[in-house]
């Protein structure tokens, strides 16, 4: 791994230590959307099964923006950006160690989340469970990798935690719907969810490397 | 305007024009700066300072004309021989003052860099505060950033307002500090409205009023 890869994904999970600020966002948004959706739908049976899968994703993806709007918070206050753009290092492992780092967040906060789920929509999982395994990582990374690069890109902008959400979901569109697929495919266990899996780990490549290629740019930006 | 004609310039800037939107920052602005030398940048809010310094460091790029550092570089091709501190900290309020000099020294990969607890000795800190910078007064952050700035040896020291928030005797020590690196054949750009402050380290003063040069005179140093 690359030094200063390490060293930001170590100064950036020691300032998330200190004060938990995104995790406790996270979650709290998070469990509000599974609470109100259970109280919502009273789901039950077959059609908890269906909807399922739409919920979750759609409670990572709030869960997920908040923590993305303040992705860059810490690095906008006092300046701190223009430091990082002093510096020789690359600025795709700046971008690559806040994805890891967001991602993890998030991964933490589906874990925790997880048993909540299963019994506030009386969940059996009829497909290959294991696949879980899979999809929510895939479909997580996905969104916390376009959403730190858009994050990044409205940086300037007065407006920017509006733009985030203006530019971000559309772009996720076609991870989503893929995400929300495999996992209904999955939980109800009627349809193969391989082609959605195949989906989604191309988009990850795809915007990875993309953003990965872009974001000295998006750094160095006036 | 420009200073005597030499060889070896550190920097050069050639009828520099810099706008933002239809407001014009910097107006046709042409200096030469020399190694080794202290320039003091004053003049009114708005006059351009900031801007000069930011396009200096490679973080905005002329609208018009050219900027050459180091015998024909873009600012942005040699970053890390340039150090830059705005008025902001440009540092991590939640870590202290080694933890953020240790993660920005990591960050100059080849590059020969101060230990962190060194140059916060320079600037007269205690290396082993536990405080996190979010705890410091507005001085000691100066201090710490100016400590950021000094890590990579920089040839070319840009410092926007570095007086601000700062008691007299702080400000003197940096003074004082700054002189022993201009010894050292750095160059170092300072823009401040307390001139006099400023005055012992000037080896030439450079006034912008409305984006424009207007004057650029030596001064008298005593340091």
């Amino acid at each position: 791994m690359p030094r200063a890869l390490w060293t930001h994904l170590v100064k950036d999970l020691r300032i998330e230590w200190r004060s938990l600020d995104a995790i406790i966002s996270m979650l709290f948004f998070s469990g509000l959307v599974v609470v109100l959706f259970s109280v919502a739908f009273d789901p039950r049976g077959e059609f908890s099964q269906r909807i399922a899968g739409g919920v979750l994703c759609v409670a990572t993806m709030f869960a997920s923006v908040s923590a993305l709007n303040q992705a860059w918070a810490r690095e906008i206050r006092h300046n701190v950006m223009d430091a990082q753009r002093m510096v020789p290092s690359p600025g795709a492992e700046l971008y690559l160690a806040k994805v890891i780092v967001n991602f993890f967040f998030v991964s933490i906060v589906q874990v925790i989340l997880a048993p909540f789920f299963f019994i506030f929509y009386n969940l059996h999982i009829a497909g290959q469970g294991w696949l879980l395994a899979l999809v929510l990582p895939l479909g997580t990374w996905a969104l916390v990798g376009n959403g730190i690069f858009f994050a990044a890109l409205s940086i300037t902008s007065r407006n920017r935690e509006f733009l985030l959400s203006l530019i971000l979901f559309p772009i996720f569109i076609p991870a989503l719907l893929a995400m929300v697929q495999a996992t209904t495919a999955i939980l109800t266990g009627e349809r193969d969810p391989t082609l959605w899996i195949k989906l989604l780990a191309g988009y990850d490549i795809i915007f990875t490397t993309v953003s990965l290629l872009l974001f000295d740019v998006v750094l160095h930006a006036e | 305007m420009s200073a005597p004609a030499s060889e070896g310039l550190c920097a050069q800037l050639d009828a520099v024009s810099k706008l933002f939107g239809s407001f014009a920052a910097l107006r046709q602005v042409s200096v030469d700066l020399e190694p080794g030398r202290c320039y003091v940048l004053i003049g009114e809010n708005g006059a351009g300072k900031s801007t000069l310094l930011r396009i200096l460091a490679g973080l905005l790029r002329p609208s018009f004309g050219t900027v050459n550092v180091f015998g024909g570089h873009e600012p942005h091709e040699v970053r890390e021989r340039i150090g830059y501190m705005s008025h902001a900290p440009m540092l991590y309020d939640e870590l202290t003052g080694q933890e953020n000099l240790r993660y920005f020294a990591s960050l100059y990969p080849g590059r020969p860099c101060l230990a962190p607890s060194e140059a916060l000795r320079q600037v007269g800190l205690d290396p082993d505060l536990t405080r996190t910078l979010g705890q410091y007064s507005q001085g000691m952050r100066q201090r710490t950033s100016l400590a950021r700035v000094l890590l990579p040896v920089p040839e070319l020291l840009l410092l926007d307002e570095p007086f601000s928030n700062m008691d007299v005797e702080s400000a003197r020590q940096m003074v004082e500090l700054l002189a022993s690196f201009r010894h050292g054949s750095r160059t170092i750009v300072i823009t401040t409205h307390q001139r006099d402050l400023a005055a012992p380290i000037a080896d030439w003063v450079l006034a912008l009023k409305a984006g424009r040069v207007a004057s650029f005179e030596p001064g008298s140093p005593t340091l």
